[in-house]
């Protein structure tokens, strides 16, 4: 199987010149646009119901800020509680990816993924490409409930930030969005081992809900001691990939994370991305190599 | 009557020895989910220790200070794993079923259908949330400076079996939905939502938006009184208003239940077939 690997990088010159793997990769893009667009109504829907969980957050932290007579927790006041679980919806609407780690291992599980060996189509970046797709029907679809709610709560928000912020957060959602799917796409070539991953997925997704600051600013871990004298859980997580699909760049935005240690944090973030792209193309050589072919 | 609810009775034990034989088949796995249902548990627990290390209470003078609270959180734990464990799977199969048509199977069957799409399959592994729900029951009320009386007692199995009620019947509507419908994914994320709504005390719904809210959540989709009305007997002095709360509550799952099946029927009425 390591050969057909080897000429799907070959192919692409032998049908029609250096542009014909970019069409290859546009007509996959077209393809995957048209699949999603075939159940719009259920995704309005679902983009809006994605919010519910959010007012109930706000509810409960508004109580808790009723019954505490402090104007802000870990340096967030209500409203930056209130803006900071909107922000984290944007962040995950680029990091999350519903499906990937599992329809990468069902392929391995049923064989479907050979496929992609004989064709001259390479898959992880068929599978990025097809990612691509679906979030880009997502954001065009979503952006409108999106709008929405982010005028409504308009008076949660701090002052627009600089330029400078602003560059600084579209690069973090951008490495969020490449973070999480190589962190995905490793997770489903552990396919490839093991039969059957849902429950290391499973695992993955508690860790990376309680981690990446989706339940609460990692901020407020930042008193909290590791036993290690002067290091806290949060200076731990800091160092891991997690927080980085959600709190990173939901804090950015705010305004919590500024100058050096913004320039460093986003070192950390790309340094991630890389590492995790270097590990999914090494599970995906690895993998193919001793994968046998199970199904018709 | 009698003997078709012994019939009843004794098919739902069938289905349940199946599937624990099921289960217990696959260990391993069966401690897996056992395990990671523990740990979503563990985590949300994890975080309102961490809200309480910021305040002493939700919500001024509401009385859900940390024990009260932990006895709130207790009592939804021990509801949802109920529905978790003997609804949910089976629920999660009929919009599949109706998809492919395998639903025909079941109305073929000489056994009520609701009976058979909402009870034929049971998760035992649910039910592990549901012992760490007694354990941290019994934590809480120890710690707590109110002493639930016997009355509170006797009411509380009752009112969590209405809550158990309530939120099947909601189940039994989305899947009537699902019937009407065919195809909607997005309405089983619904029902995680809206839940969601029942997981905090009622309290905290409070202002211009959340009054109106708590009205809705209590009186027209009485998903507030879930968790809220056995939660407060226990933890909280019966006073005036729990009275009220408690009635309602008996009436909502009561009336739930009927509509719930009214709604189920008029569906299935509806039902076309997708096989060929």
């Amino acid at each position: 199987m390591s050969d057909a690997a080897s000429t799907d990088r070959a192919l692409p010159h032998a049908t029609g010149g250096p542009f014909a793997g970019l069409r290859t990769w546009f007509t996959m893009l077209a393809i995957c646009l048209e699949e999603r667009l075939v159940y719009r109504g259920d995704f309005i829907i679902g983009t809006l119901m994605r919010f519910l969980p959010i007012v109930t957050q706000v509810f409960l932290w508004t109580a808790v800020f009723n019954a505490t007579s402090k104007a802000d927790i870990a340096g967030y006041s209500r409203n930056d509680i209130v803006a900071y679980y909107l922000l984290t919806m944007v962040t995950r609407a680029f990091s999350s990816m519903p499906g990937l780690s599992g329809g990468i291992s069902r392929s391995v599980r049923d064989g479907s993924v050979k496929k992609y060996l004989v064709q001259p189509v390479d898959y992880v970046a068929y599978l990025l490409a097809a990612r691509i797709a679906h979030k880009l029907v997502y954001y065009i679809v979503a952006i409108l409930p999106f709008a929405g709610v982010f005028y409504v709560c308009r008076s949660y928000f701090p002052a627009v930030p600089d330029a400078l912020t602003i560059v600084a957060y579209v690069l973090s959602l951008v490495l969020s969005f490449l973070l999480g799917f190589f962190m995905e796409a490793t997770l489903g070539m552990l396919g490839f081992w093991f039969l059957e991953v849902s429950s290391i997925i499973f695992a993955y997704m508690l860790v990376q809900y309680l981690l990446s600051g989706h339940m609460f600013p990692i901020d407020m871990l930042a008193d909290i001691p590791t036993g290690i004298a002067g290091v806290s859980i949060a200076d731990v997580i800091r160092w891991l990939p997690f927080e980085y699909t959600a709190y990173f760049p939901a804090a950015v935005w705010l305004g919590k994370i500024q100058g050096a240690t913004l320039a460093r944090d986003l070192c950390i973030e790309a340094g991630w991305v890389v590492v995790m792209a270097v590990a999914c193309r090494v599970a995906w050589w690895r993998g193919t190599r001793r994968y046998s072919a199970f199904g018709g | 009557m009698v003997l078709t609810m012994q019939r009843y009775v004794s098919i739902f034990l069938t289905f349940a020895r199946a599937c624990l034989v099921r289960d217990m088949t696959f260990r391993a796995n069966f401690l897996l989910e056992c395990v990671t249902s523990l740990g979503w548990m563990s985590m949300n627990l994890a975080f309102y220790l961490l809200i309480f290390t910021f305040t002493s209470e939700i919500g001024r003078n509401t009385g859900w200070s940390k024990e009260p609270f932990f006895a709130f959180v207790a009592t939804g734990l021990i509801i949802n794993s109920i529905v978790q464990a003997l609804f949910m799977p089976s629920a999660e199969e009929l919009t599949e079923m109706v998809r492919t048509g395998g639903l025909d199977a079941v109305l073929v069957q000489p056994l009520d259908a609701q009976f058979m799409l909402s009870m034929h399959r049971i998760d035992f592994s649910s039910f592990a949330n549901g012992l760490v729900g007694v354990g941290l029951l019994g934590w809480a009320v120890s710690r707590m400076d109110h002493v639930p009386s016997l009355v509170a007692w006797l009411l509380y199995p009752l009112l969590i079996l209405c809550g158990v009620v309530i939120l099947y019947s909601l189940i039994i509507m989305l899947a009537a939905a699902t019937i009407f419908l065919g195809r909607n994914q997005s309405l089983y994320d619904f029902w995680f939502y809206l839940t969601n709504f029942s997981r905090y005390p009622a309290e905290i719904y409070s202002g211009p938006w959340g009054g109106p809210l708590r009205m809705l959540c209590t009186f027209v989709i009485p998903i507030l009184l879930v968790v809220n009305v056995p939660a407060r007997a226990i933890a909280m002095p019966l006073s005036g208003e729990a009275w009220g709360l408690i009635a309602a509550t008996l009436i909502a799952a009561s009336a739930s239940l009927v509509i719930s099946r009214l709604v189920f029927q008029a569906a299935l009425a509806k039902y076309r077939s997708a096989s060929s």
